[in-house]
């Protein structure tokens, strides 16, 4: 109905064609004029760094410089780390950020789902989750090295527990946070228990887990490196503290910087999941 | 009027009631362990195919009295009979319009209306078909693939239609279903369920607190006391002739003289539990 209104052709409907064009180029000229502002910030802070220290304004000892930080890793993948090839050492930071953040997320999920739908369930284990979650997670990460090793499941473990209970509260939440009404008229239409699991709860619990996902990530990739840092035989947290052991900071750099791009990589990536799975949040109004 | 009435027993006696209420009693607990009564002692009838809007003052239990014929919640006392059967769990011969929102904000148009066909185990396809002339009946013909939020306020409402309808429900609920529209399309929109509804055999159970649009709409209205305890106060019979034109029947002189006798029985209610809703707040 409203549509037949909009489609009537108005006498005026050139200069609507052209007034959207300007729109157009307005939006572009916008995200040309924040992405060259991006680039100054970058441009400015590194090209700071770099003019201090090579005017040894500060002691390049201490701070080192973007260009070594470059020609550093650079060294790395092409001649090694002393814990073997560079490749390697991303591969098994990766590999157990990506491990614990999945087993994290589902362990989460699973437990989020069963404490918000079953009553019962949430009062009696509810105390305790909390008083896990108030210990800091990152004193257990010595527990797991004692009892999983040097290798990567006590990573894993230490990643684990720290995505477990963001993942965990954020579907407690999204499941507590369902329409009441949605689950009546679902339930009045028919739907069995799995169903109302399928139809409402889970898509409606999702926006929250995807969300808390984003964070999550980080969490993992934490849990990996705090737990090479403390005891570990490859990986990019024990390159990081290998580099500090030495005094060299302009490694210490390096590492940081290999990881902050891997988080940034994952970042992107949950937010391509997310526009998948919850595509209905993002049509045009 | 009597003729109806006799109509109205002799259909009683040889088929069992859609819906009955024998005794009912609704009692929450409060947060500070005090006993809240909302319903007290309500007996009611609906035969098949009737359209009974149910009105009273704000929070007198209305929406209890839907939720305890939909089976989401037991009454305290009292038993719900559905033709004849007494109702345990959710009522599966019942859809229910809500005040809010019925469509699921993650499905299409299309998914949200055969939900409940498909939820019954039918196949998409056949389930597809049946929703697309549902969609058609309700005017959204070319919406099938919007999602809820691309949709108007009344869009929405018809989709809330069509989804509860397409499940050929013997009973109707609707809890203020249009109280959040503006009055044209509100009018629109009773006209529409009017229309829908005289080709089906369901039974409406419609809670309003529009007392025009109780009587524009209804066989039946029936009139609750100000709560806490709510009980039934008047049960008025509409003999307005149908096919019904909502927006022009309050011009009818028939029509204004049932609204102010029913007003009559409602405005001392309002005015009860007006003065219990300051009485509680100061």
């Amino acid at each position: 109905m409203k549509m037949q209104i909009n489609s009537v052709v108005s006498p005026a409907s050139r200069e609507v064609v052209s007034r959207k064009a300007e729109l157009k180029r307005e939006a572009l000229k916008l995200r040309a004029r924040n992405l060259s502002l991006q680039l100054a910030v970058f441009v400015v802070l590194t090209g700071s760094w770099q003019f201090l220290s090579s005017n040894k304004i500060i002691d390049p000892f201490f701070f080192s410089s973007p260009f070594d930080i470059v020609k550093h890793i650079w060294t790395w993948a092409v001649n090694g780390t002393t814990a073997g090839p560079l490749w390697l050492q991303f591969w098994v930071t990766f590999e157990e950020t990506i491990l614990s953040f999945i087993l994290g997320g589902v362990f989460g999920i699973i437990f989020g789902y069963a404490l918000g739908v079953n009553e019962l369930l949430s009062v009696i284990l509810g105390p305790y989750i909390k008083m896990i979650n108030a210990i800091p997670r990152v004193v257990l990460v010595p527990i797991f090295i004692l009892w999983f090793g040097l290798g990567m499941p006590s990573k894993v473990a230490s990643g684990l527990v720290l995505t477990f209970f963001i993942v965990f509260f954020n579907a407690f939440q999204g499941v507590r946070e369902v329409d009441r009404n949605l689950v009546n008229n679902a339930r009045l239409l028919g739907a069995s228990k799995g169903q109302l699991a399928r139809h409402v709860i889970i898509p409606s619990a999702l926006t929250w887990i995807l969300s808390s996902l984003h964070s999550s990530f980080g969490f993992a990739l934490i849990g990996a490196v705090v737990g090479e840092f403390i005891g570990a035989t490859h990986g990019l947290g024990y390159l990081i503290a290998q580099s500090q052991g030495a005094f060299d900071t302009t490694g210490v750099f390096a590492g940081m910087l290999i990881l902050s791009v891997t988080a940034l990589i994952a970042d992107w990536g949950v937010s391509k999941l997310e526009k998948r799975f919850i595509a209905w949040r993002y049509v045009r109004k | 009027m009597s003729a109806l009435e006799t109509v109205y027993q002799a259909n009683t006696q040889t088929e069992p009631a859609m819906i009955e209420l024998k005794g009912i009693s609704k009692e929450f607990v409060k947060p500070s362990g005090d006993v809240h009564s909302v319903l007290q002692g309500i007996n009611l009838q609906i035969p098949k195919g009737e359209f009974v809007s149910i009105v009273g003052p704000t929070g007198c239990g209305k929406s209890t009295t839907l939720s305890l014929i939909a089976g989401f919640e037991p009454p305290t006392q009292g038993k719900v009979y559905i033709s004849g059967q007494k109702l345990e769990g959710t009522n599966q011969r019942a859809a229910c319009v809500f005040q809010t929102e019925n469509a699921f904000p993650w499905k299409t148009v299309m998914d949200n209306v055969s939900l409940g066909l498909r939820l019954r185990g039918k196949n998409k396809a056949e389930a597809n078909d049946e929703a697309r002339k549902w969609i058609a009946r309700v005017g959204l013909k070319d919406f099938e693939g919007h999602y809820p939020s691309q949709l108007s306020g009344g869009m929405r409402k018809r989709v809330a239609l069509a989804q509860c309808l397409i499940v050929q429900p013997e009973i109707l609920l609707m809890d203020e279903p249009f109280s959040a529209l503006d009055v044209h399309t509100r009018h629109l929109m009773e006209d529409e369920l009017l229309r829908i509804w005289e080709e089906t055999s369901a039974s409406v159970f419609f809670i309003t607190h529009d007392l025009e649009e109780a009587i524009a709409l209804s066989d039946r209205v029936i009139v609750l006391t100000a709560g806490p305890g709510a009980r039934v106060k008047g049960d008025y019979r509409i003999d307005l002739p149908r096919p019904r034109n909502v927006a022009e029947i309050s011009f009818d002189p028939a029509f204004m003289r049932i609204h102010q006798q029913i007003w009559q029985d409602l405005r001392d209610e309002v005015i009860i539990s007006y003065e219990n809703a300051n009485k509680f707040s100061s």
